[in-house]
């Protein structure tokens, strides 16, 4: 029953912002439901398999704008095989023939394909905006149809994609009339553009704010460009090198000043120190930098810049960076929030890289910091004990200590207080990865502290199901699980089957488990697909061998709608 | 299991590998592997000594670890061989077909391997003395290359590092015809950049 006509019902949900919240009104009444479904216009799919295409598409016919994430995190990693699934075309045919009005269209790790993209561009003439994350199964023909068909396309965005390269001609064919363009990123391209054609686009296009460029392109090509863009405000910059004597490098130190409105700056493949001088007009206005591409820019040079970025709120860097660097970065970057540190040596020896104390030196000097990935060799207890007492404001905690399993070098012993410390302290704290020496107290305290936690990935860690129960019991939040190389087994894994169905997904790899815990669990749960990952040659004649205490190498539970997908692989089977 | 048992229980093990080798590898797709995960920790959490090295080694081989994306890592791959391959002079060498009228199959060489263009007409001389008698001044032939337009132009007009990156194959051309029609000039030019 509404104590209010519809219109204003409706009025009251578009002050709703999140997702959550309006799934949540829509399940007050039917009436509700109806006004809620009939007036959503952003639709986020978070697991592609959750639910058919066909049925978004029914509920939400006048959907504006459509974000769908298809494989598992740990694809990031090449855990996942090459082709495990996570199509976008059969999201992009459903909305071609329910959704005309589609304006935007947003996908994470997903297979898309040059069809996929003509369709895309074809079916929808209020098509505005695409952004393509970690995707593959495209080439730059797909790109072609999109720059052809598109017109009033304000955004392309590609970031850290798969492109395969079929030729620099997808950039000549914005037409003359594509003024439209806010934001292009065309970083992850590994080929050539036709660096005439990028000029004149981006010289009739009044409204580009953002644009990021490819290694392919050269300082000269760069100058040329910003001499074009002087309102860009975010820029990544192509290959950031040039011989210091020649005349494009003198241009290259008088190209910067120009851009006043400039506050995030990324790319700098290949950048040399003396290139980075380019910056330091600009320094003091950004917000946002990273660096984690520029592997031949030692940390005094990276100090050299940091020094003067006051209003610094993220920074992405390298290890190159250095304790020393990082306390740089805590006495003069007052507003940072999100730090990123990644290696640069992934296998090395690792004498240039940070140590625990650069992390606690940030964690000191920012106040607002709230974000954190951290690459590093080692950790102590009594660092993160003394970051988690500094930074209470936590909502992402991901450390990386590079080799797995390593404990407390002063004290040897694992890092359970360490991280318990981060989640009593940090009561906000929506992620995090653990790694180092771990057993299973520290899942004790997870369970116990993390009552916001939503994802939580795990590796090289544990002692028993226990510290698998612990968790599943203890995070009421969770939302997203994946385990890798841990000694948890069916007795954790079936210890709360339930518990699944209030998550998006489960993924588990190189543990204890086995085939009879997964068919215990398919059986007692039909509304979730129990995936088995076998990717060794005799797969099929091993499905008749395989008894049930055998121990199966990746499991992915996620719940669903939509049964069982149509599209498995071979090497994939959904009991 | 304390660590002699442990010890006993390796001992007896049948796997694998070479004698000697001590970490067990880790595997990545054998469901019916009786792995003891508690085994692979003991072995990780050795002191450092010479074993850290090879542990590192090992370590390396665990597939999807670090937990850096592919994009990236693709990336640092790629920048690294390029980086590695500028430090060396260029390991894998500027090979460039040469041919000589005449002569009845082509040669390669190495212009890296050459200062300058007088140890390079030592070295085009030295390769083809078996097609013709002629060495030094009063020779009939002059050494021509093809550069990125497709254009044939006579070696020596340029400095030494231009022509080595516009040059993509030599050509010897014998014949008075040819060499006659560059006039007296011919030889200091051929010359210049000794």
């Amino acid at each position: 029953m509404t104590y209010f006509p519809e219109e204003v019902v409706e009025h009251i949900f578009d002050f709703l912002g999140s997702h959550r919240d309006r799934n949540t009104v829509s399940t007050v009444c039917k009436a509700w439901y109806q006004v809620e479904r009939l007036s959503r216009q952003n639709v986020f799919v978070g697991n592609c398999y959750a639910i058919r295409p066909e049925r978004v598409m029914a509920r939400f016919p006048r959907m504006k704008s459509l974000s769908v994430k298809g494989k598992p995190h740990f694809a990031d990693f090449n855990l996942v095989p090459y082709d495990w699934g996570g199509y976008a075309l059969p999201w992009i045919e459903a909305a071609a023939r329910s959704c005309a009005g589609l304006e935007e269209l947003r996908l994470k790790r997903m297979v898309v394909t040059d069809d996929g993209l003509e369709l895309l561009a074809r079916s929808f003439p209020n098509f505005k905006s695409l952004v393509l994350v970690s995707c593959d199964g495209f080439s730059t023909d797909g790109l072609a149809a999109i720059a052809t068909y598109c017109r009033g396309l304000r955004e392309l965005d590609l970031q850290e994609n798969e492109v395969d390269d079929h030729g620099r001609q997808w950039l000549n064919c914005f037409p003359d009339s594509c003024t439209s363009l806010i934001s292009l990123n065309f970083a992850c391209l590994k080929g050539e553009v036709n660096t005439g054609s990028l000029e004149r686009l981006v010289a009739r296009s009044p409204n580009l704010r953002s644009l990021k460029l490819n290694r392919a392109i050269s300082v000269e090509s760069l100058n040329k460009i910003l001499a074009r863009a002087p309102h860009l405000v975010d820029l990544g910059t192509g290959s950031f090198t040039v011989d210091h004597r020649a005349e494009a490098y003198h241009r290259l130190m008088n190209s910067f000043p120009k851009c006043k409105s400039l506050r995030s700056l990324s790319g700098f493949w290949d950048a040399s120190p003396r290139c980075l001088k380019a910056l330091y007009p600009v320094c003091i206005n950004l917000t946002v930098l990273n660096l984690s591409y520029a592997p031949a820019i030692p940390g005094d040079d990276l100090i050299k810049l940091i020094c003067h970025c006051f209003k610094l709120q993220k920074l992405w860097v390298l290890d190159c960076i250095g304790d020393k660097g990082l306390a740089v970065v805590a006495s003069t970057c007052k507003e940072l929030q999100e730090l990123r540190v990644f290696p640069s040596d992934i296998y090395g020896a690792g004498n240039t890289s940070v140590t625990e104390e650069g992390l606690v030196a940030v964690s000191s000097g920012c106040p607002k910091l709230n974000s954190v990935l951290y690459f590093c060799y080692q950790m102590t207890n009594s660092a993160l004990i003394a970051v988690a007492k500094n930074c209470p404001h936590f909502i992402r905690f991901r450390l990386c200590i590079l080799d797995p399993g390593k404990p407390d070098p002063l004290t040897n012993l694992p890092l359970d207080e360490g991280f318990g410390a981060i989640v009593r302290s940090c009561k906000n704290l929506r992620r995090l990865s653990l790694s180092g020496l771990l057993t299973d107290q520290v899942f004790l305290y997870i369970g116990m502290h993390a009552k916001c936690l939503e994802m939580l990935s795990i590796a090289f860690a544990g002692n028993s199901d226990k510290g698998m129960i612990y968790v599943l019991d203890g995070c009421k939040n969770l939302r997203k699980l994946e385990i890798r190389d841990c000694p948890f087994g069916d007795g954790a894994l079936l210890k709360d089957v339930a518990k699944y169905e209030t998550m998006r997904s489960l993924w588990m790899s190189s543990c204890e488990v086995t085939l009879g815990g997964c068919k215990a669990l398919a059986a007692k749960m039909p509304r979730l697909n129990v995936e088995i990952i076998n990717e060794s040659d005799d797969f099929e004649e091993s499905k008749e061998n395989l008894v049930d205490v055998h121990k199966v190498e990746k499991i992915y539970v996620y719940r669903s709608v939509a049964g069982p997908r149509n599209d498995a692989p071979e090497f994939v089977w959904t009991l | 299991m304390n660590t002699t048992d442990l010890d006993n229980l390796k001992a007896t093990e049948l796997r694998l590998g070479l004698p000697g080798t001590d970490e067990p590898e880790k595997p990545t797709s054998r469901p019916t592997s009786k792995r003891s995960l508690e085994e692979d920790r003991q072995a990780e959490r050795k002191p450092s000594d010479g074993s850290q090295e090879s542990t590192r080694v090992t370590k390396a081989q665990v597939v999807g670890w670090p937990p850096i994306r592919s994009h990236r890592r693709n990336s640092f791959q790629a920048m690294k061989t390029e980086a590695a391959e500028a430090a060396a002079g260029g390991g894998a060498g500027l090979f460039v077909k040469v041919s000589m009228d005449g002569a009845p199959y082509l040669r390669k060489i190495d212009l890296k391997v050459y200062k300058g263009y007088k140890e390079l007409r030592e070295g085009l001389e030295d390769m083809f003395k078996c097609f013709e008698g002629c060495k030094g001044s009063g020779s009939e032939y002059a050494i021509t290359y093809e550069d990125k337009d497709g254009d044939l132009m006579l070696v020596g007009d340029v400095p030494w590092e231009m022509f080595t990156s516009s040059c993509k194959k030599l050509r010897i051309i014998k014949g008075s015809e040819s060499i006659r029609g560059l006039g007296s000039g011919h030889q200091q030019k051929t010359c210049k950049f000794i």
